[in-house]
């Protein structure tokens, strides 16, 4: 069948730009479950509730251009993806986003979905050992990328000292923040942060927990850090503070003056 | 989300024609994008993806100075040792705003053209000039907390949501673009434009042009810089009211110093009546409160942000106390 015709695509072609191609076949060689579970009974609802509520923004495509675009749910293209070591080929549409793809494509369930807008860290993971929201980033932009998951962390069946800290210190109550902390806290090993409990909180910001874990989660990393923990006699000083209203100044203080 | 069409930009010129193309958005750490996307407020139908395009040092300039690449991301230029020990003001700016993650993501350039937090931008329920022009401005009359008290219109009261390009305002930054008309440089004060009766257009940006670097002065041996930001919680949060002053002295008398404010203009504010009142004057707290008043002296308050006003008044105050006390 002749390619649909596309001036936007060509546009990019003729452009030096590499299009991805929407009508390829997609690869058969997808990871798939080896028995039936509740986890994949749903994403096959979930799947059939994507078509059904697709099609009406497909025919409003090719009603616009004027075009016999093909649907747009088949806008799939191939992806390879580099995950804990490991490479996955799976069609994706270019919307689905890098935590989409590893929950729903790849049966990475650890990576968990709480706002889906960058703004609790439930989604962190690595990718090329920095961390990430995976909510805000497309899946086919990172292709070439070494990811890590919280499924990749632990190592010879050795858990992280992150992990390690975290059950040390019960850094959790409902869990569903734990492993976007843990890749959180496992990044900032390797970030220019200042020593005590206040840079640790401050760099551990971008991720929330609505149970509160706020303190033991602190004493985790720290314990990860190696150092002493420098509220550790009181650890609930810091909620008894009144909330600060300047920041920025801590760390013009420490660092800059 | 829409469906859109997506590209990698293999070479600049090649980003440009392909970005050129109606409707097309450039998408580099995608943290703003992406995010606006999910809530269909922004709707492109091509993505030209350009993480593969060589922009991504930091170099100092022959002449002095900083060219900072439009792909270098946040937490790598504020960790940078120039930026660090030259530009605190940049550092702490970007060290200040969102989280470790998103700073990982966000490139320089993305930054600089981030979208409102406006409340009503955000959610298509509501009308908003700037989403849709013609629509009105839901936040005129709504609850207008967070807006701004400079430079706002009755078609637009939102604030610019970036801290970095408070600093880079204050640093007199040079903003380098690659356009289907060529290459070109705009000062960074005339980057952004206030939003009047067209608040859909935030900057001087033609369609396909794409930032390709931005550029910071040198500044005299002996000059300081701070960023003082004052919002509702202690980290990752956007401003309610901030300043950035970059000020050398010569004893206690300031001889040159350059003010700006985020948080409460519709664009990153230069204050040029706060730097006039200011320059050749002694390093004072009533020298400090006049310039602060003349810096607000036409600031105008909606419902619920007048607090905004004295709020950043002190900012400014406390920014200059501590860039301008012995060391």
């Amino acid at each position: 069948m002749d390619r649909p015709k596309d001036p936007l695509l060509d546009a990019a072609r003729k452009d030096e730009t590499a299009a991805t191609d929407r009508n390829q076949p997609a690869p058969e060689n997808e990871p798939r479950l080896g028995k039936f579970s509740r986890r994949s009974f749903l994403a096959q609802l979930g799947a059939a509730g994507v078509v059904a509520s697709a099609s009406p923004l497909a025919h409003a495509v090719e009603t616009e251009t004027g075009e016999a675009e093909a649907p747009a749910i088949a806008g799939a293209v191939p992806v390879t993806l580099n995950i804990n070591g490991k490479e996955y080929r799976v069609s994706l549409e270019p919307r689905v986003t890098l935590l989409d793809a590893l929950r729903d494509h790849l049966q990475l369930f650890g990576t968990k979905k709480g706002c889906d807008h960058g703004q609790c860290g439930a989604c962190t993971v690595h990718v090329n050992g920095r961390r990430v929201n995976s909510c805000l980033s497309f899946a086919v932009m990172h292709q070439g990328d070494r990811i890590t998951t919280i499924e990749g962390l632990a190592s010879n069946g050795q858990l992280h000292p992150v992990q390690q800290a975290f059950l040390e210190h019960d850094g959790f109550q409902c869990g569903y923040c734990t492993s976007g902390q843990i890749m959180s806290a496992a990044a900032l090993l390797h970030e220019p942060i200042g020593a005590d409990d206040n840079a640790v909180r401050a760099a551990m910001s971008g991720n929330i927990c609505r149970c509160g874990a706020y303190n033991n989660i602190v004493a985790a990393v720290q314990q990860a850090r190696g150092t002493k923990p420098d509220s550790r006699q009181n650890p609930n000083t810091s909620l008894l503070q009144p909330p600060t209203f300047v920041s920025g100044h801590d760390l013009s203080r420490a660092e800059n003056h | 989300m829409q469906v859109f069409r997506y590209s990698q930009a293999r070479s600049l010129d090649g980003a440009v024609r392909s970005g050129a193309v109606p409707s097309a958005s450039f998408i580099a750490g995608g943290t703003t994008l992406v995010d606006l996307m999910k809530l269909n407020v922004l709707t492109p139908r091509s993505l030209v993806d350009i993480n593969g395009l060589p922009l991504d040092r930091v170099e100092p300039l022959p002449t002095g100075g900083l060219r900072i690449g439009a792909m270098v991301r946040n937490s790598d230029l504020a960790n940078h040792d120039l930026v660090r020990t030259r530009y605190a003001v940049l550092s702490e700016a970007l060290l200040s705003g969102a989280s470790p993650q998103l700073r990982n993501m966000a490139t320089t350039g993305g930054n600089l053209l981030q979208k409102t937090r406006c409340y009503y931008y955000r959610d298509t329920n509501y009308a908003c000039n700037k989403r849709q022009p013609g629509s009105g401005c839901a936040a005129l009359d709504g609850f207008n907390r967070i807006h701004a008290v400079l430079g706002g219109s009755d078609h637009c009261v939102a604030t610019h949501p970036s801290d970095m390009a408070v600093a880079m305002m204050a640093l007199e930054a040079t903003v380098h673009t690659q356009g289907p008309k060529g290459p070109r440089e705009i000062a960074l004060d005339e980057f952004y434009l206030v939003p009047g009766t067209t608040p859909e257009r935030e900057n001087v940006l033609e369609p396909g042009e794409l930032i390709t670097h931005v550029t910071i002065p040198t500044v005299a041996a002996g000059t300081r810089s701070h960023y003082l930001k004052l919002r509702d919680r202690a980290q990752y949060e956007f401003a309610l009211a901030s300043s950035a002053v970059v000020v050398s002295m010569s004893g206690n008398r300031i001889q040159r110093v350059r003010v700006a404010f985020g948080g409460v203009g519709t664009k990153p504010w230069r204050s040029r009546e706060a730097e006039r009142a200011l320059e050749g004057q002694d390093a004072t707290p009533e020298n400090f409160r006049r310039a602060a008043d003349a810096a607000m002296a036409a600031a105008k308050p909606l419902k619920y942000n007048g607090f905004k006003i004295e709020l950043a008044k002190r900012a400014l105050i406390r920014t200059l106390e501590e860039t301008t006390q012995p060391a």
